[in-house]
């Protein structure tokens, strides 16, 4: 089956890091990469690497949307960004994979709620935050086995991965990601924190989560249930490693992640960057599918 | 040292930092008592929060008593003179947060972030000086930085609109030198107008001549707590530092005899253990940890049979940074498996 093309939006780190990832991906092929800056090193990579690119900004790529039959467009740029890019690309029938804070669309944890988004149509996902992507499988494992009433995740990660715009926002982080850990991951409430390590050489992304249930853990099953997520979330990062626990302490359930990148384009250490990148992708071979199969139909807009 | 005439304001802890050693379990009663009795000794501000900072509430860093909204509406409306402030650290309180201790009434916010990453603090110092609201900026283990960076951090926090730059020695690592040095490079880098803080912590018992040094070198506000409650070994304990600072010359406005007894009479009485410098809280000071650690370590230590000093010189020597609290049982659980398989 011919793999459906797609735009990147976005050449800086995570844009970068998604095109090595897509130009492995059985589905989708990306064809464009959308930069600002003509000098940026994601936009030569990707000339590199055969692909069209622009400085233009998303205005550049319009004109060419059709012409190169374009269905899906990754942004990686930010969320004050977004809402623009996504009504332009929508405009034009693109399904665009947000991975931006903007969480405009509805929200995507591939390991967790893929499968949801099949036969929906939505023209606009968004993808959580890198702490959300990292954690709320884990949420989402304890809570399918009974009711969380609480959960609360830390994520550290290297302050060289933590670009300008993460740190010019970081509230937007925490609620994005709590936000998440409620709608996906299925706990009552939930709660973020986010913790920026400058040591060297940097630290690999560590995440806890630290569920409270409602009654009893059922510790055998909730064990099982963490075991299958990870292998879940190791298909798309295979760097997303259990450190310790469940620990089990009353009510508290604690699981200690780590999360190495591949170091397509970012160094492993990064695997806060990573997993956006997966999962991004993930959920845009998923839309590929249905788009090559047919099977895709826009959800009318409610605007 | 000279430090004859100078007017320092002295900043209290106990109800924040102290919240540390009590696991943020101080009740509302002693927060008022505390407070009332502080203000009458003429001690100008008291923070009032959980001991991370607002939205601190969490399994992370513990659950307090009461929310910092019960706290802060239940403490400022009793206040005579002394006004209130609170903490927040980018990443775990957010803007909201803010807003809510603006509504209770708080004249101060501090905040905090780790001394390599004040540009995480824009978005809640914009808020906080456009609230108008006196604006700190916290910085964090300021000794794991080099003065030079550390004023260009500050800088950051200034040019966002803090009005006021702390050097925080959140390990109470620092010898005067150093301190001195931080202070100095502040205040050669920061506007006239921008006032310089010190917060210190009591690990190897500098914390009186750190705050002293840190006067000498151009602070003009000083932290400290009555007797001491804070984490680790505690803060400078204020009622001594007030004493020396009178005997000094130094202009506190603080009474000496009335503060001395809001620490013998109401904290040292609300205190779970001593504050002292244990073996544990040594290391901290020692080997450079973040003083809250100080319990964690304790209690998972004693939870899976291995050396709670083994713990907190492991976090020193991973570089760890303040709210890293989560690293602790992990590495309890590592040390554990690696003493049973050895």
């Amino acid at each position: 089956m011919a793999k459906i093309k797609a735009a990147l939006i976005g050449s800086g780190n995570i844009g970068t890091d998604l095109m090595y990832k897509a130009l492995r991906s059985p589905w989708i092929e990306p064809v464009w990469m959308v930069g600002i800056d003509a000098a940026s090193d994601g936009l030569a990579k990707a000339r590199e690497q055969g692909l069209s690119t622009t400085a233009a900004g998303v205005d550049g790529l319009l004109p060419h949307l059709q012409k190169d039959g374009i269905r899906i467009a990754f942004d990686a740029t930010s969320a004050y960004v977004h809402p623009e890019n996504a009504r332009k690309l929508a405009a034009h029938g693109v399904v665009v994979i947000d991975l931006t804070p903007a969480a405009i669309g509805p929200y995507c944890v591939p390991s967790v709620n893929l499968s949801e988004h099949v036969g929906k149509g939505a023209m606009n996902v968004n993808m959580v935050s890198c702490g959300g992507q990292a954690t709320i499988p884990i949420v989402a494992a304890v809570a399918r086995v009974q009711p969380v009433a609480y959960a609360e995740i830390v994520a550290t990660v290297s302050s060289r991965s933590a670009g300008p715009g993460t740190r010019k926002n970081i509230d937007e982080f925490t609620r994005t990601t709590a936000s998440g850990i409620e709608k996906v991951g299925g706990a009552k409430r939930g709660k973020a924190i986010i913790i920026l390590n400058p040591a060297e050489p940097p630290l690999i992304m560590r995440d806890v989560v630290h569920c409270l249930t409602e009654g009893e853990p059922d510790q055998a099953a909730i064990r099982a249930s963490i075991e299958a997520m990870l292998a879940e979330v190791q298909k798309y990062v295979p760097g997303y490693q259990l450190k310790n626990g469940p620990v089990f302490d009353g009510r508290r359930v604690s699981t200690y992640l780590e999360v190495a990148g591949l170091g397509d384009y970012l160094p492993r250490y990064a695997g806060n960057l990573d997993i956006m990148t997966a999962a991004a992708l993930r959920t845009g071979e998923l839309i590929a599918e249905e788009i090559a199969g047919g099977r895709f139909a826009a959800a009318r807009r409610a605007s | 040292m000279n430090l004859k005439g100078r007017k320092i304001v002295l900043h209290d802890m106990c109800l924040r930092d102290g919240m540390h050693p009590k696991q943020h379990q101080i009740s509302i009663a002693q927060m008022i008592a505390v407070a009332t009795a502080l203000d009458a000794a003429g001690v100008p501000l008291i923070e009032v929060t959980h001991g991370d900072g607002l939205g601190g509430a969490s399994v992370n860093y513990g659950f307090p008593a009461h929310s910092d909204e019960e706290y802060l509406r239940a403490v400022i409306p009793k206040l005579k003179r002394a006004r209130v402030s609170a903490l927040l650290l980018p990443g775990i309180g957010t803007v909201e947060h803010l807003q809510l201790a603006h509504d209770c009434g708080v004249a101060t916010i501090r905040v905090a972030t780790h001394c390599t990453e004040a540009d995480v603090s824009e978005q809640h110092i914009t808020r906080a000086r456009k609230l108008g609201l006196d604006t700190v900026g916290f910085l964090m283990m300021a000794h794991m930085v080099e003065p030079q960076e550390l004023a260009r951090q500050g800088k950051l926090m200034e040019s966002y609109g803090a009005n006021c730059i702390y050097c925080t020695d959140s390990a109470g690592y620092m010898l005067p030198d150093d301190v001195s040095a931080r202070i100095k490079a502040l205040r050669a880098t920061l506007e006239p107008g921008t006032e310089i803080g010190f917060h210190g912590h009591h690990n190897m018992a500098m914390g009186i001549a750190n705050s002293l040094a840190a006067i000498e070198a151009g602070a003009g506000r000083i932290d400290g707590s009555a007797a001491g409650l804070g984490a680790g070994a505690g803060n400078t304990p204020l009622e001594v530092f007030n004493a020396v600072a009178t005997r000094m010359g130094i202009l506190t406005g603080v009474d000496v005899f009335r503060l001395m007894d809001v620490a013998e009479d109401l904290v040292v009485p609300m205190m779970d253990q001593p504050i002292r410098i244990d073996r544990d809280a040594l290391i901290l000071g020692y080997a450079g940890v973040y003083s809250s650690f100080l319990l964690f370590a304790k209690r998972a230590g004693a939870k899976y049979g291995v050396s709670s000093a083994d713990i907190l010189v492991e976090l020193g020597r991973l570089k760890t940074v303040g709210g890293q609290e989560d690293m602790i049982e992990d590495l309890a659980i590592n040390m554990a498996r690696a003493k049973k398989s050895a």
